[in-house]
């Protein structure tokens, strides 16, 4: 028996503060009142975090406002010398980064270190490139003005960076919320901004919950809107900017199917199953929470897939071997658990490696539901947590019918050994993004957005700067 | 896994077109993928307690190597020697690897000790001899006291899609081995691709080795990690279809305690405790043994040593 001692990332590289005030105007000013935000692994208070009330928001919308004026009219060049700079810094301080994002979001050492922080350092990279070459992106080179953003708890410096990013390079300032549950790392950027002398009111950071996010959206002197969260708070937002001159983008929910043909390579389709819905404790919007398995592989398939997952090691997020970490919240995981009881009920058959969950902390552990209908709440709702439903499909039309089968429509995964049938699949699937034989991989020069429910406008590459740009 | 087998597999070899067809209705593999979860494998952190078991276990599954034109009884005997005596309270190493006239040298030096004679065999590296050379040469290391041998495939014939040649190459060679244990070498490095290294490594078992070996250690590249992942996933599913388990052998490019300790996770988390053995893993290497003693020291002590302090054999 081979087993793994404990490999802990020190915690020691990133320093706390008891409290963390609001960044307006390139300082940290206090707010009214505060609150608390901790680490979902093991329920331990990190910091105090304050809360942005409308008067802290409408400052930082004025702060915005007064630097909209000197970092529009920069030539692109020197806007791009501040976001190259602000990616090197993210690079310098990566171990940083991706320790305090574990720590908040409850997320495994591996996957911040490996993926989010790469991803957020990438992303700023490739949008300063572009802040010297707008006129030839086909978008005109004329910033919108102020961007109000909402950025959601499961992936928050990634998103923040798909955020501001664009919006920066494009001549825009910013205020942006992070998450109530991960305001860490938004802070600590807004320290990589003052380290990168970047121009006081360029970048705002607002924390609270939702009442400081309907401030942001709300205000009158915001110019655009972008949010990615939940399709219920999207759908409040659209209603808010109604009517008003905002341009609005809007990344949602999903419900993807990850589809597998007979052909498949399936020791690698397994893999892609397990990142598609395990990957960050599945809370993805873009999560393959569906499989759709051709009912030839079916037995074959689901053997491996059981034998897989019984490997998966679920615990401490900064053991450098866990790939599986805690969930976000109280709240989500009550919401993981009621849709998982639903399943049962409803018919569905549950099943879970042997696998022992922490004492203190909020916990989940991977989950198969088989026998799973299009009729059942879990193939229609987004769980949003480490549950996957399995159907079944008998021909390529069927599949491409029950993939499409939902009112979302963010990403799907096509797996085949034969090219022209996915290009055949990649037509005919509604989804914003379709992945051939791997899932969940993002790059900063690829869009991302989706159809139907799971929102409009595109963010990343190319598309992601008409977002940013009066066209 | 293969649910296509309804025959048994015995059937699979009995025509050419039976062999293709069975070799090539194999599950593809997916490069970019498998080379990714050899990556993620890659990143598993070992330490403390886990180091020091997994440094003991690599040692005892080295199959110490040394493959030289110029190798003599002297060179042989020496290297004998650090076999059985590694370092204080380590474990002795599995077998070691020789050309076949030093069996006979090999086997007087290890008498007793428990660790095996393995030869290299069939005209080894290239295998561009005749059938009835390969059988005799094998035939010679086994009279010589071989416990193993190590044979290559005809890559040629592999290649040019003569799989019948091959398996019945194999065969004849298992033939020839006795009660000697049979490693195949499928020399991965020229097979290219992992659709090749699947479809040999099954065409290998099907034909009765005892272990698929992925590399001479002649060639370049040698033993990656994807390799050696598809090889561990070719013997987890073909013991899933006939009971029975092949041992795995990465052997060349594996030098450091670090390559030794990932290529033991990719066993740890594709095919479990079962193959995590000597009778059923080994790592092919001669310069490795040294760093894994080296490491060893350093956890005891928490100090480097220097390399003047690890005998050169």
């Amino acid at each position: 028996m081979f087993e793994y001692a404990p490999a802990p990332e020190s915690r020691d590289v990133v320093d706390i503060k008891p409290s963390y005030g609001l960044f307006i105007n390139g300082e940290f000013v206090p707010g009214s009142s505060s609150f608390k935000t901790v680490n979902p692994a093991n329920e331990e208070v990190l910091a105090e975090v304050a809360v942005a009330s409308s008067d802290d928001v409408d400052r930082a919308v004025q702060a915005a406002r007064k630097a909209f004026g000197v970092w529009s009219s920069m030539p692109g060049a020197e806007r791009a010398k501040y976001l190259f700079r602000i990616a090197r810094i993210i690079q310098e301080r990566a171990r940083e980064l991706a320790v305090l994002e574990s720590l908040d979001n409850g997320k495994p050492i591996r996957e911040s270190r490996d993926v989010d922080v790469p991803l957020v350092a990438a992303h700023f990279f490739y949008y300063a490139g572009w802040a010297d070459k707008l006129a030839y992106a086909g978008f005109g080179d004329r910033p919108l003005g102020v961007a109000g953003q909402v950025i959601p708890w499961n992936f928050p410096l990634l998103m923040l960076a798909w955020k501001i990013a664009p919006a920066l390079a494009c001549g825009n300032t910013v205020v942006l919320k992070p998450a109530e549950t991960t305001p860490l790392t938004a802070l600590l950027f807004a320290e990589i901004c003052q380290q990168a002398d970047l121009p006081p009111g360029v970048v705002n950071i607002v924390t609270g919950a939702g009442e400081t996010g309907a401030a942001v959206v709300a205000h009158p002197d915001v110019n655009k809107v972008a949010f990615t969260g939940s399709t219920e708070v999207g759908r409040i937002i659209a209603r808010t900017v109604a009517g008003t001159s905002k341009k609005l983008t809007l990344e949602l929910g999903g419900k993807a199917a990850n589809i597998v043909f007979e052909d498949a390579a399936i020791d690698q389709a397994v893999e892609g199953i397990v990142n598609g819905i395990f990957f960050n404790q599945g809370h993805v919007c873009c999560a393959g929470s569906r499989l759709l398995v051709q009912e030839s592989v079916q037995d074959q398939l689901l053997d491996s897939l059981r034998r897989r997952l019984s490997t998966l090691r679920l615990g401490d997020p900064l053991d450098k071997n866990t790939d599986i970490g805690a969930i976000n919240s109280a709240d989500q995981l009550a919401r993981i658990r009621q849709l998982s009881d639903l399943g049962e009920q409803e018919g569905a058959s549950r099943w879970s490696p042997a696998c022992e969950l922490p004492e203190k902390g909020f916990w989940f552990p991977p989950t198969i539901f088989t026998g799973v209908a299009q009729s059942h709440s879990i193939a229609r709702e987004e769980i949003f947590g480490p549950v996957l439903s399995v159907l079944t499909f008998r021909t390529p039309a069927e599949a491409v019918e029950k993939a499409n089968n939902t009112p979302y429509g963010l990403s799907a995964g096509v797996w085949t050994e034969k090219g022209s049938r996915i290009l055949w699949m990649a037509d005919r699937l509604r989804a914003g993004v379709v992945w051939a034989n791997t899932f969940n991989r993002f790059d900063p020069t690829s869009p991302f957005g989706g159809y139907k429910e799971s929102g409009y406008g595109r963010e990343g590459g190319l598309a992601g700067l008409e977002a940013y740009l009066d066209v | 896994m293969v649910s296509t087998v309804t025959t048994s597999l015995a059937d699979v070899a009995s025509s050419d077109a039976t062999l293709r067809a069975f070799l090539h209705g194999l599950p593809g593999v997916d490069r970019v993928g498998a080379d990714q979860r050899a990556a993620m494998l890659g990143t598993r952190s070992i330490k403390t307690t886990a180091k020091a078991q997994a440094i003991d276990l690599a040692i005892s599954m080295v199959d110490l190597t040394t493959l030289e034109g110029a190798d003599t009884t002297g060179k042989v005997r020496a290297m004998c020697a650090k076999a059985m005596h590694t370092a204080e309270g380590a474990p002795r190493v599995a077998a070691v690897c020789v050309y076949p006239d030093l069996v006979a040298v090999a086997v007087s030096a290890l008498k007793g000790s428990g660790v095996k004679v393995a030869s290299v065999a069939t005209a080894f590296p290239s295998g561009r001899s005749s059938l009835e050379v390969k059988v005799s040469d094998t035939a010679l290391a086994v009279a010589a006291g071989a416990d193993e041998i190590d044979m290559v495939i005809d890559r040629g014939a592999f290649l040019s899609g003569d799989y019948q040649k091959v398996f019945e190459e194999i065969v004849a060679v298992k033939a020839a081995c006795g009660e000697a244990h049979l490693k195949v070498i499928l020399e991965t490095g020229e097979l290219a691709t992992y659709d090749n290294v699947r479809r040999a490594s099954w065409l290998a078992m099907i034909a009765g080795a005892d272990f698929i070996k992925t590399s001479t250690g002649k060639v370049s590249p040698a033993a990656t990690l994807p390799v050696t992942l598809i090889m561990l996933e070719a013997v987890r599913d073909f013991r899933d279809v006939t009971g029975r388990q092949v041992g795995v052998k990465p052997a060349g490019g594996i030098r450091t305690t670090k390559d030794a300790i990932k290529n033991l996770v990719l066993v740890n988390e594709t095919v479990g405790d079962d193959w995590l053995s000597p009778d059923w893993f080994r790592l092919g290497a001669s310069s490795l043994l040294n760093d894994l003693l080296m490491q060893r020291q350093k956890l005891a002590t928490g100090r480097y040593a220097g390399p003047d302090y690890f005998t050169l054999d």
